[in-house]
């Protein structure tokens, strides 16, 4: 039977994908059922692309300072269409990519919608796929708008993230509603294309999931730049013209009107789980819209695995992927080692880069932790000086009585870099002593971490 | 280059050990796997062996000298190697005095600085920076813990409860029950006098605030009538010829283990979040050895014969006298019978061994006066005394084990159902 298979996974992005891979390095005959390109959104319309507008966005900022530096660039034009075929680019070389994995891996791909159907079968046009082993979900998630107060997606004033990296050329103005990492990155790359963008927040301060001092540097680094920053703000009324939107925000009480060209909806996600056959296969959701998994990613039928963001927060493309390899090992019979959610990694990629891990500050609290915190400015560190990027901070939040990093909070450049070696701290249980004693290469945006961890042994070096 | 020869972790509880006596002498050819001294640990005397070749260059430490696990005791080099190492290490005196933990800068020597190799620490237990930490200061021991991390290592989550003062024996932990009275210390005619504690004696000590303290005890006490299996014994033995004795303790012993396999909820560990019940039975059996005891394990004592148990009782309790029992052979007990019959102890109470849930004491089998049919008559009885750990035996639960047994005893053919 060629549509049998040991393991059907249904989506190909980042969850699905590295599943499928991790299940056919274990022997199973594995299949990829993907409706869209290859890769997912996290390839096709979310973090691989943005990558390359944000780089495009880092070196307009360089331009502008170039001549500090003593390079004369000239005048500096910007052209968001080129930046943006160049991301397709990008993002296409990445989902060939994915496709040159599955033929090297031996892994049948379905194009196609695939239904679930029950005893463990895939319905993908007129193929019915039947997996002996597990059907794996990572059908994933799209972005959602705010249809109750007349902000429905419509492609052309009011867009999502999908339509703004398709755009041939930057809006006119731009508010962007919702200041998490899809809101801030796109905010740096229009306000680096000379758009004038607002960006509105309903929590009181921009990245509310970050610790507070990351929100407060980004607050005065985005004002620096010019970028209008409301947060705390309700939307109460969107009015959608043909070619400009007037929202009506309301902050503690105070109202105010913002004119714009163009609405980019940065808030919510929506997974799904819709027409996918989940029902009939008896398998339920959670009270928040997730599909309910239990500690082995096990849907509440049996045989049938959930992961990625259908499975539930965080929706990060690295915690899917690790969901999709530990699932796999799980079907092949192997023991993997449980996933630890509380140590997933967190970064937003605007200027600077916000990247964290463990507990904030105000969780710390929270909590009724006994802490310390350890903190160290870049703008003390020499590496930083030498390249200009001395915005920024690293803290690490220290349990008082051994050690145990609790969280790790760096803004600046390279934070994405950096933020590993306290992964790895945390995933290790190092405490700051040997994060300390682990030599560090000078000068380094990374001995900001030794520092940071120095301090909250009451002994900072370089401060 | 000089290897250090440390002192090895010879048994999971050993801390430190007696030198007792060399085996190889200095300049002697040494090679991987070759015994270099024996060792007193807290159980037995075992051999510590040459984990490189070369020649022993130099002992480090004197016969009858105690040292700690992970100490350097030797150095074995190539052939007329003089050692920079080896000669720093002899100005020290020699016993007790631990060598310095850590030698990452080898005492500078005239002749070229000879590095020590780096030779795996007997004493490493795999756990995280974090564990060590919250383990030296709540004073659990790591090696008592069984770690849930990547590749055994013990993370904080095993470290969660265990914080306690009496760390949780999740391992198989070699243990030692009390009920062999104390030793004779000879008299020397002073009012009193301090004897240093032997490794056995420490363990003891150590083994036992974690039970009797910690696991909630009660004891149900049973009198047993022998006279059926003393007849059944006396056929055996006519039989036997020759060929071997049967003694009661083997007949109580073999009922203990089939006992227990009609009874699991008996043969079972306390393992703090969770009661491992066993399905095989392995039966510790109390042996008292010259300055303390040590429980002897026979595995399997539900099958074997008779014959058997009795062969393999008293060998076993052969070498644990002369202390010659291999970690194996003492560890991994489900479930453990003490017999003070022979010093004319009725009765008494045993210390459960934990993880181990319940023992039997066995008394001596004494003729009593008791009324049969109306009359007074003599029979030899017996009175076995069960301590149970509550956390896993309910008193019912021991109960109806306790009459299975009886009723074994009473009629040894019971046993063949």
């Amino acid at each position: 039977m060629a549509n049998q298979f040991d393991v059907i996974v249904l989506g190909g992005g980042p969850a699905g994908y590295e599943c499928a891979i991790r299940a056919a390095q274990l022997g199973l005959a594995t299949a990829v059922v993907e409706r869209e390109k290859l890769g997912g959104v996290c390839v096709n319309i979310g973090c691989i692309p943005t990558k390359a507008l944000l780089h495009s966005a880092y070196i307009a900022h360089l331009l502008s300072v170039a001549a500090e530096f003593g390079v004369e660039a000239g005048p500096v034009k910007t052209d968001y269409g080129v930046a943006m075929k160049r991301s397709r680019k990008v993002a296409d070389q990445n989902s060939r990519g994915v496709e040159f994995l599955m033929k090297k891996h031996k892994i049948a791909v379905f194009k196609g919608t695939g239904i679930l159907q029950p005893g463990r079968k895939v319905k993908v046009g007129s193929d019915l796929l039947e997996a002996k082993k597990a059907v794996v979900i990572a059908t994933g998630s799209r972005v959602k708008g705010i249809p109750q107060i007349g902000l429905e997606i419509n492609k052309t004033t009011v867009i999502s993230s999908d339509e703004a990296l398709l755009l041939e050329q930057a809006p006119a103005s731009l508010a962007i509603i919702g200041a998490g990492a899809v809101g801030m990155e796109f905010a740096d790359i229009f306000n680096a294309f000379g758009v004038p963008v607002t960006l509105i927040e309903a929590l009181p301060r921009i990245l509310p999931l970050e610790d507070a001092d990351a929100s407060a540097e980004l607050a005065k680094s985005y004002k620096k730049r010019g970028i209008t920053v409301i947060a705390g703000a309700k939307v109460t009324k969107a009015t959608v013209a043909k070619d400009t939107v007037t929202l009506d925000v309301e902050v503690g009480g105070a109202k105010q009107q913002v004119e714009t060209a163009a609405v980019l909806m940065a808030a919510g996600r929506g997974v799904n789980t819709e027409n996918i056959g989940l029902k009939e296969c008896g398998i339920q959701l959670s009270d928040r819209g997730f599909i309910k998994v239990d500690r082995t990613l096990q849907t509440t039928a049996a045989g049938y695995y959930a992961i990625g963001d259908v499975a539930g927060p965080p929706m990060l493309a690295h915690k899917g992927s690790r969901e999709g390899v530990v699932v796999a090992e799980l079907i092949a019979g192997q023991k993997p080692h449980p996933i630890k959610y509380d140590n997933v990694p967190s970064v937003t990629y605007c200027h600077p880069e916000v990247a964290s891990i463990g507990l904030t500050e105000d969780q710390c609290k929270d909590q009724k932790l006994d802490y310390v915190v350890g903190k160290f400015p870049y703008s003390a560190s020499g590496r930083a000086r030498g390249t200009g990027e001395t915005e920024g901070f690293v803290k690490i939040l220290r349990e008082k009585k051994y050690g145990e990093i609790l969280g790790a909070h760096i803004v600046g450049s390279h934070a994405s870099e950096v933020i590993h070696e306290l992964a790895v701290a945390r995933e290790n249980e190092y405490t700051v002593e040997e994060v300390e004693l682990a030599i560090h290469a000078h000068p380094t945006m990374s001995e900001a971490v030794v520092e940071a961890a120095l301090d909250s042994l009451g002994r900072v070096m370089n401060i | 280059m000089a290897t250090k020869v440390v002192m090895e972790a010879l048994s999971p509880t050993m801390e430190e050990g007696r030198l007792v006596k060399w085996t190889k002498a200095v300049g002697e050819t040494v090679k991987s796997g070759e015994t270099l001294a024996e060792v007193e640990t807290d159980k037995a005397v075992m051999e510590l062996v040459a984990r490189g070749d070369g020649q022993l260059l130099q002992q480090v430490v004197t016969e009858g000298a105690t040292v700690p696990v992970g100490d350097v005791v030797a150095y074995i080099g190539a052939p007329g190697e003089s050692v920079a190492t080896a000669t720093a290490a002899s100005a020290q005196p020699p016993a007790v005095s631990p060598q310095p933990a850590a030698i990452s800068h080898p005492p500078a020597a005239a002749s070229g600085a000879a590095t020590p190799v780096a030779v795996a620490d007997a004493t490493r237990v795999k756990a995280s920076p974090l564990a060590r930490r919250i383990a030296r200061e709540t004073g659990v021991d790591l090696k008592l813990l069984q770690g849930s991390g990547p590749g055994g290592r013990v993370v904080r989550k095993d470290l969660e409860g265990a914080a306690a003062p009496v760390p949780r024996p999740t391992s198989p932990v070699p243990q030692l029950p009390s009920p062999v009275p104390s030793l004779l210390v000879a008299d020397s005619g002073a009012p009193f006098e301090d004897v240093p504690l032997t490794q056995i004696r420490k363990t003891i000590a150590k083994r036992l605030a974690t039970s009797l303290g910690p696991v909630p005890h009660f004891f149900l006490t049973s009198e047993v009538d022998m006279e059926r299996a003393a007849e059944a014994r006396e056929a055996l033995n006519r039989q036997l010829g020759d060929e071997g004795k049967i003694s009661f303790n083997d007949i109580i012993l073999k009922a203990v283990a089939l006992a227990l396999t009609k009874h699991r909820a008996c043969n079972a560990w306390w393992q703090d979040d969770h009661i491992r019940y066993w399905n095989e039975v392995h039966l510790g059996m109390a042996v008292a050895v010259e300055d303390g005891l040590i429980t002897p394990v026979l595995r399997h004592a539900d099958r074997r014969p008779l014959s058997d148990i009795g062969a393999l009782a008293r060998e076993l309790a052969q070498r644990a006298r002369e202390r010659r029992l291999k970690p194996e052979e003492y560890t991994g007990a489900t479930f453990s019978v003490s017999n003070l019959g022979m010093l004319d102890i009725e009765q008494f109470t045993a210390v459960i061994n934990p993880p181990e849930a319940g023992i039997v004491a066995v008394g001596a089998i004494v003729p009593k006066p008791v009324v049969q049919d109306g009359q007074v008559t003599v029979r030899r009885r017996v009175r076995l005394t069960m301590s149970c750990d509550h956390r896993v035996i309910d008193g019912a639960t021991g109960a109806t084990f306790l009459k299975t047994l009886k009723q074994m005893l009473e009629n040894p053919l019971a046993m063949l159902l």
